[in-house]
């Protein structure tokens, strides 16, 4: 290795450091000035906690409150709306490409569905689903599933045009052209709408808690305001946090090992 | 000679909202075995159309198109598109695949193909490996695939630089005739038209008319970059250049 090419991996290092160390500083740096402002009184400690209070409330939650068992819920209402939320949008997309006139048909609806707060909805999701797991999901739904389907519908209204023109050289069929081209050609853009599509169902899904559930991490929040346990509260949102963290995590890593 | 294609008094009509366009009137020419055709007109008056419409991806709003015996064209479009997540063998097959005439002796010919043009290696790669001299090899060879009797080429080399050009359509020059196929080429590039060709239809700006048919002669025909020194190079490049400069 030369001393030119020594030098600029040294300086890749130093900046992964510097980025790095500045994250880590800027989290401790974070939770240090929040205590100490919360143990003298600067900010309201009943109403901003402190992250002590949180480990110790946490703990709590843990040993008397089932605090696996909401997050168990939250993740497994998730994963449900996810998946089904990816197959959906794939399925509508593949419709709405193959039939432009039905796109051409439904676009201003789907345009107000988009706009409408679909938290507004959620009283008649509950009377219709039920006050159970299924609205929870529904609601979810909403919200993913609209992101979902634009965003593979433009992946597949993005296809290279002088690759259909191609394949219509060859007289191939619409089926043809839809399984050997369009969806093969738009597997990056759906693989990155993952990404997306997992932090939308997460807001669906809390927000679905905070309207019906019995359990989970929204019911969690909304449980600990009822009760004005704030410490509670705040667990709950560092908690969730953290699972959107991981959440996002992972699936750029699947993302990655994906795109190989 | 054996006719091959015959064009009699082909119309195309676009409509749009407030207007119609001729694209083409009037269009009449022969295609004999062994030819090779060029056509040259300005830019967007409607060359693609006639090939759109000639490989029945357009249709003709009038006029007729006679094609001895159920012959098979082969298309070879401006853009060498490749599916890039397939090798390029694979992207060699297409047509095959989709005609479903993948069977073991069109592969093997393929095959043959990529072995007598010098691409062997470089079957199991992908597409975005290829050079872009490669990759128009490659396209070619994804035509020939199909056994056409007739191709159709639609400025298959505007997207390469100049030298790779003239290598290319040296190139491609080659297996054509090697293939002993009959070739119908629209290109804006007046030499490399006649440095390939042996006739040349010279076509209008809009409505798209026959303007002018050249018949190349050369003291001797030699590859495409040996004809460009031929002495009555420069005499068809004029004629054909006032054509398309002046328009009535």
């Amino acid at each position: 290795m030369s001393e030119e090419h020594k030098r600029y991996l040294k300086k890749l290092k130093q900046e992964k450091v510097i980025v790095v160390g500045f994250q880590i500083f800027i989290l401790v740096g974070f939770l240090l000035l929040w205590e100490i402002l919360s143990k003298y009184k600067i900010i309201n400690p009943f109403i901003f906690s402190s992250p002590s209070k949180i480990i110790e409330t946490i703990k709590n939650l843990f040993l008397n409150y089932n605090l696996i068992g909401h997050i168990a819920t939250t993740l497994y209402e998730t994963a449900i709306a996810f998946i089904l939320g990816i197959t959906l949008s794939f399925i509508i997309a593949i419709i709405l490409y193959e039939f432009k006139i039905l796109n051409k048909i439904i676009d201003p609806y789907l345009t107000m569905l988009n706009s409408l707060p679909k938290v507004a909805l959620g009283p008649l999701i509950i009377i219709i689903a039920g006050a159970n797991t299924k609205s929870i999901i529904v609601m979810a739904l909403l919200i993913n599933l609209i992101v979902g389907i634009m965003s593979i519908y433009n992946g597949f209204n993005n296809i290279d045009k002088d690759l259909i023109k191609l394949f219509k050289t060859f007289n191939a069929s619409r089926l043809d052209i839809l399984l050997k081209l369009t969806i093969p050609a738009s597997y990056k853009t759906i693989i990155s709408s993952l990404k997306l599509n997992i932090s939308m169902t997460l807001i669906g899904v809390i927000m679905g808690e905070f309207l019906v559930s019995k359990s989970g991490l929204g019911y969690l929040i909304i449980y600990g305001t009822q009760v004005f346990n704030l410490d509670m509260v705040m667990s709950g949102i560092i908690i969730l946090i953290i699972i959107s963290f991981v959440l996002y995590k992972i699936i750029t890593y699947i993302e990655k090992k994906l795109l190989q | 000679m054996n006719k091959l294609l015959s064009i009699k008094n082909l119309n195309k009509v676009y409509y749009k909202k407030k207007e119609k366009t001729e694209a083409i009137k009037d269009i009449s020419f022969d295609l004999y075995e062994g030819e090779f055709i060029c056509i040259v007109g300005p830019s967007g008056c409607g060359k693609s159309t006639l090939l759109n419409i000639l490989t029945q991806m357009d249709h003709k709003t009038g006029g007729n198109i006679e094609l001895k015996d159920n012959l098979k064209l082969g298309y070879m479009l401006q853009s060498d598109s490749m599916l890039e997540w397939k090798k390029v063998l694979d992207n060699a097959l297409l047509g095959l695949e989709i005609k479903k005439e993948k069977t073991k002796e069109n592969i093997e010919y393929v095959k043959c193909l990529f072995k007598k043009y010098g691409l062997e290696e470089f079957m199991d790669k992908y597409p975005q490996e290829l050079s872009g001299g490669m990759r128009e090899r490659v396209a070619l060879i994804r035509t020939l695939a199909l056994k056409p009797d007739i191709l159709i080429l639609d400025e298959p080399f505007s997207k390469l630089d100049y030298q790779s050009r003239l290598k290319v359509s040296d190139d491609v020059y080659k297996m054509i005739k090697q293939e002993g196929k009959t070739a119908l080429m629209v290109t804006h590039d007046i030499s490399e038209a006649i440095s390939v060709s042996d006739r040349i239809i010279v076509l209008s700006d809009r409505p798209c008319i026959v303007k002018n048919i050249y018949k190349i002669k050369r003291e001797k025909n030699g590859n495409p970059i040996e004809n460009r020194k031929d002495k009555n190079f420069a005499y068809y490049y004029d004629r054909i250049w006032k054509d398309l400069s002046f328009n009535e």
